[in-house]
């Protein structure tokens, strides 16, 4: 039970991301209305992406030099989590770039780099399906999943920034995320929810790694 | 608890990289009464109808995750202790 206070947590920070999300007071502003309470739903699918596949490719670095099977089990059910979670956000921020931006897909930089990083990442695990040596697959796995990380950062904290007309805030050469995020008011809603959602997503990936455990255990 | 304080700091350096930019929140933003909100929604009630429905549905999922999880513990044990003993 004491391991699993992480689990707990999340299930507290997620609720109480949906009741202060919708409840606590919101800036009123132009344009976005009450959609700037998506900040604490959409926006915090892609940071916890980026923190699950951060800890999906630590793991493929540890697997490489240890050649440890289970390590590779952590590091793609990270990555799918990572994955899942990312496709969720571009699907949410189709959503609602439809009611602000006047489309749901206005070929922005920011939309454009993120779909790129989505694909190098479905390559990753279609390229997965296509070994069926457990260890060859994991070693080359891992490896591009080194790479697709190094891909990522360009195209989602770099590239959208040279954009000068990107619809992101944050773009055009600001660097972080100045707008929203400069308001106190949100920020103690959002960084919970960040953290919340990503345990979520943490979960999930452990739930699968616990059962393909059992699986090699039962195989052997 | 590595990990924790590794969440903890990378909060805190998120804040700190966040600069001055091009709209800016600021207290009066929380007062235009000149930009629509929902406000015949909060101020009747029926946001709580909103928030209680999406509340039943986290709750249910979240009952549902924890049952899993505690299926797969069940399987671990036997699994494992199967192993240890043959």
């Amino acid at each position: 039970m004491k391991k699993n206070w992480w689990k707990a947590l999340a299930l507290i920070l997620v609720t109480y991301t949906l009741l202060a999300g919708l409840l606590m007071d919101a800036p009123r502003l132009n344009i976005l209305n009450e959609t700037i309470r998506n900040l604490h739903f959409h926006v915090t699918m892609w940071f916890g992406m980026v923190i699950l596949l951060t800890a999906s490719m630590v793991y493929a670095i540890k697997y490489l030099r240890s050649g440890q099977i289970t390590l590779d089990d952590k590091s793609v059910e990270l990555a799918k989590a990572g994955v899942l979670m990312g496709a969720l956000g571009i699907i949410t921020g189709a959503v609602w770039a439809n009611y602000t931006w006047g489309e749901p897909w206005s070929g922005d930089s920011k939309q454009n780099a993120a779909a790129i990083c989505l694909l190098i990442y479905f390559a990753y695990l279609v390229l997965r399906n296509s070994m069926k040596d457990e260890q060859q697959r994991a070693r080359v796995s891992g490896v591009y999943n080194i790479f697709a990380y190094a891909a990522m950062i360009p195209l989602l904290f770099i590239l959208p920034r040279l954009d000068p007309n990107s619809l992101h805030p944050g773009n055009g050469g600001n660097p972080g995320f100045n707008s929203y995020d400069l308001d106190s008011k949100l920020r103690v809603i959002f960084y919970p929810a960040v953290i919340g959602w990503t345990l979520m997503g943490a979960w999930l990936a452990n739930l699968r790694v616990r059962t393909r455990q059992i699986e090699r255990a039962l195989e052997d | 608890m590595k990990k924790f304080l590794t969440i903890l700091f990378l909060c805190f350096s998120l804040a700190s990289i966040a600069q001055d930019g091009a709209y800016e929140i600021t207290d009066d933003s929380y007062k235009d009464q000149t930009v629509e909100m929902a406000d015949t929604m909060r101020s009747n009630g029926k946001i709580y109808v909103v928030v209680a429905v999406i509340m039943i549905l986290f709750v249910g999922l979240s009952i549902y995750t924890i049952s899993v999880d505690k299926k797969i513990s069940k399987l671990e044990k036997e699994v494992f202790k199967e192993k240890a003993n043959s």
